[in-house]
């Protein structure tokens, strides 16, 4: 068993993802095929969609604006060895942060709305996951249990919040009061108008600023070290002195924070009110994002990106292709999330011993892996 | 309150628990065997579209009730593989197939129906009928007694009556048996398991094919018995109120029972309270009854309340060696 060689690093971070995904589009493609529609126009419709034009192009960074936040949220809690299920609720109740501030600051100015409203979004969201995170640590409450249910305590909480709280008297449909002024995110079709009608807005800055602050987070503090070493193995956390159940706590109140965000960009960027369901699943693809990213913030930028791109292009190819509805995206997302999370060793194995056989040195061991009689 | 109002929605807790009961139940095989489930909501909605898909064609809510047994069967095996065979996170696994489901159900509901992701409404033998128990109708005139078995026990659906006929055999098939005892061995130490020389990955591909079955059950109840027909996302979170359920009753099949009859009736209590003002509370947003669920669970997980530990093996793929 032993005589396993971990696969070099370009083949785990780039070769093994592409595989998966591979065959997530293959098995997509053969559900299009099974409703009688051309695989290889859908995938030409997706594109052009996603890529052709500003409009689309706009919309594409939109999307994956909302999956980076959430993509980060489940990375963090990932390296801590966490599992956070729950990006879905926390980014939903930070929609109270957001609207609360953006609607009480809406006679100053965007730079005053935008970072308070990021704080206050981002303390709620961080809430959210802080209490699951409390539970973990302190009561020793599985936090995947803990989050799904906090998933739909946070939608029976938003729809009272709105109905109840939120709603002025005047409007009939359940949603807050509109962001006139300086609550809004500026988009960014006001400085280049070449992004069309798209609702692509400042926030992707926050986004990419996220990413950058993960990536020294993680790698380049001490906090970052503690949490990997956390995750690695929390046996050895603790004899190393680390206090687990403060990691635990900090991390899923920072990765609630992240998933928090896309609140700033749904709610302040583009709805400019809050509305039911505005995270409508983004949390979820988030799972698939950070999967497909290795929990790395450029895996997870390029991840965020396709995701982008599928749900834009996907909204697309219904309108281009009636057989298809965008529900096949899911599909895909799904696929992707089974293949590369839940399935790894389908391809793995045969991808260590196919990479053992390419090095002359480690040839003849490969063969005896391969030739020795399977252990059962 | 008088005699009819709680009976009617005693009546409905009943009709709401069943699908809970049945699926939870399903969940109790798999998590017993040591494969966390969350994948029971995904499960349930390939299974309710598949049977509503099905009868609406054939017209025979019994090939619909086949086929919802057979697809959700297969989406269990197809997580069984990742989660047992390949040795994948079993977590991931389950909102994999809970995603699939989703995806899926809507896209081919559509394509093949066009009716909005809906499937066709369903002719008269396309649905199960309720059935009248023997003497309900003679009995109903006797007080009390005659109208709680008239109307509170007789005339469900089979799938209700199958549901708690399931509980007895699960309770006896888990404690009173040889599968049951390794069943739960396996949950519980898997290696033991292994040194008596019973194989732990035949065991839980066993487990799992139960629980595939009963959540084709719980599935097909939404389409073919108390709906008429699929509607995109039926089954509505069902699944993880199962999930919680299950938990809250510690693996239990019996406790299973009374936490989904909870369940059932504070969803029932929901539906009435729309509006209605309680003395002393005033009207009671119908939210907080709808998270209550969820809150106890969570709860009960934090130990505030008892203590929920589930079993030992539970979540840890089984390798034989290191």
């Amino acid at each position: 068993m032993s005589a396993h060689r971990p696969l070099p690093r370009w083949a785990d971070i780039a070769l093994l993802p592409a595989l998966n995904l591979l065959l997530a589009f293959l098995v997509s493609g053969l559900v299009v095929l099974l409703v009688g529609e051309n695989p290889f126009h859908a995938i030409q419709v997706i594109l052009y969609g996603a890529f052709g034009y500003g409009d689309g192009f706009g919309y594409t960074l939109y999307y994956a604006t909302n999956f980076i936040f959430t993509g980060l949220a489940v990375a963090v809690a990932a390296h801590a060895g966490l599992f956070n299920i729950g990006g879905d609720g926390q980014a939903y109740v930070a929609g109270l942060g957001a609207v609360v501030v953006a609607l009480a600051l809406d006679q100053t100015h965007w730079l005053i709305a935008m970072p308070l409203a990021i704080i206050a979004a981002g303390a709620v969201g961080g809430f959210w996951g802080f209490v699951p995170g409390w539970l973990q640590a302190k009561r020793g409450s599985h936090v995947v249990i803990t989050t799904i249910m906090f998933n739909f305590i946070a939608s029976a909480l938003m729809v009272y919040m709105v109905n109840r709280v939120l709603k002025p008297a005047s409007t009939m449909a359940p949603e807050s009061e509109t962001i006139e002024v300086a609550g809004r995110v500026p988009q960014l079709r006001q400085f280049f108008s070449f992004f069309g009608y798209s609702p692509v807005n400042l926030s992707i800055l926050i986004a990419i600023a996220a990413l950058i602050g993960v990536y020294i987070l993680i790698w380049h503090t001490k906090f970052g070290y503690a949490m990997r070493v956390l995750g690695a193995n929390p046996t050895a956390s603790r004899y190393a002195g680390i206090s687990n159940s403060k990691m635990i706590m900090i991390t899923m109140t920072i990765s609630g924070a992240l998933a928090g965000m896309v609140a700033i960009n749904e709610v302040m960027g583009v709805q400019n009110r809050l509305v039911l369901d505005f995270v409508a699943g983004a949390g979820f693809v988030g799972i698939a994002v950070a999967l497909m990213g290795r929990n790395h913030p450029i895996g997870i930028a390029l991840a965020a990106i396709l995701f982008g791109a599928l749900y834009q292009g996907g909204q697309e190819l219904q309108f281009v292709i009636p057989g298809i509805t965008r529900e096949m995206i899911v599909v895909i997302q799904a696929l992707v999330i089974l293949f590369t999370g839940a399935m790894e060793g389908l391809f793995r194995p045969s991808l260590e011993r196919a990479f053992m056989l390419l090095s002359p040195e480690q040839k003849s061991e490969a063969i005896a892996v391969s030739t020795a009689k399977p252990e059962s | 309150m008088d005699l009819a109002v709680i009976l009617s929605i005693l009546d409905a807790t009943i009709r709401l628990s069943t699908p809970l009961l049945l699926a939870c139940l399903a969940g109790l095989y798999s998590e017993r065997a040591g494969i966390f489930d969350i994948g029971l909501e995904g499960k349930m909605l390939a299974a309710a579209f598949a049977a509503g898909a099905v009868a609406a064609i054939s017209g025979s809510a019994w090939l619909g009730l086949m086929a919802g047994m057979a697809v959700s069967l297969a989406t269990t095996l197809l997580q069984g593989a990742a989660a047992i065979t390949l040795k994948g996170n079993q977590l991931i696994a389950g909102v994999a197939i809970n995603m699939l489901a989703a995806g899926m159900t809507t896209f081919l509901g559509q394509t093949w129906f066009s009716q909005g992701g809906r499937t066709p409404a369903l002719s008269e033998g396309g649905r199960f009928a309720p059935i009248t128990l023997p003497f309900a109708n003679e009995l109903a005139g006797v007080p009390i007694l005659g109208p709680i078995y008239s109307e509170l026990i007789s005339g469900h659906y089979l799938l209700v009556y199958i549901a708690f006929i399931m509980v007895a055999v699960t309770a006896f098939v888990l404690y009173r048996t040889r599968f049951g005892l390794r069943l739960r061995a396996v949950g519980e130490n898997p290696k033991a398991v292994d040194t008596a020389g019973i194989s732990v990955v035949k065991q839980r591909y066993q487990a799992i094919i139960i629980t595939g079955l009963l959540c084709g059950l719980a599935g097909a109840y939404f389409s073919i018995a108390q709906g008429s027909g699929f509607g995109n996302n039926m089954t509505a979170g069902k699944g993880y109120i199962a999930l919680a359920a299950l938990i809250f009753a510690k693996w239990k099949p019996v406790p299973a029972m009374f936490t989904c009859l909870l369940f059932g009736f504070l969803d029932a209590l929901q539906i009435r309270l729309q509006n209605f003002e309680l003395p002393v509370i005033g009207v009671v947003p119908v939210q907080a009854i709808q998270a209550l669920p969820y809150v106890l669970t969570v709860v009960l997980l934090a130990g505030f309340i008892g203590k929920a530990v589930g079993p030992k093996a539970g979540g840890v793929p089984y390798t034989k060696e290191r």
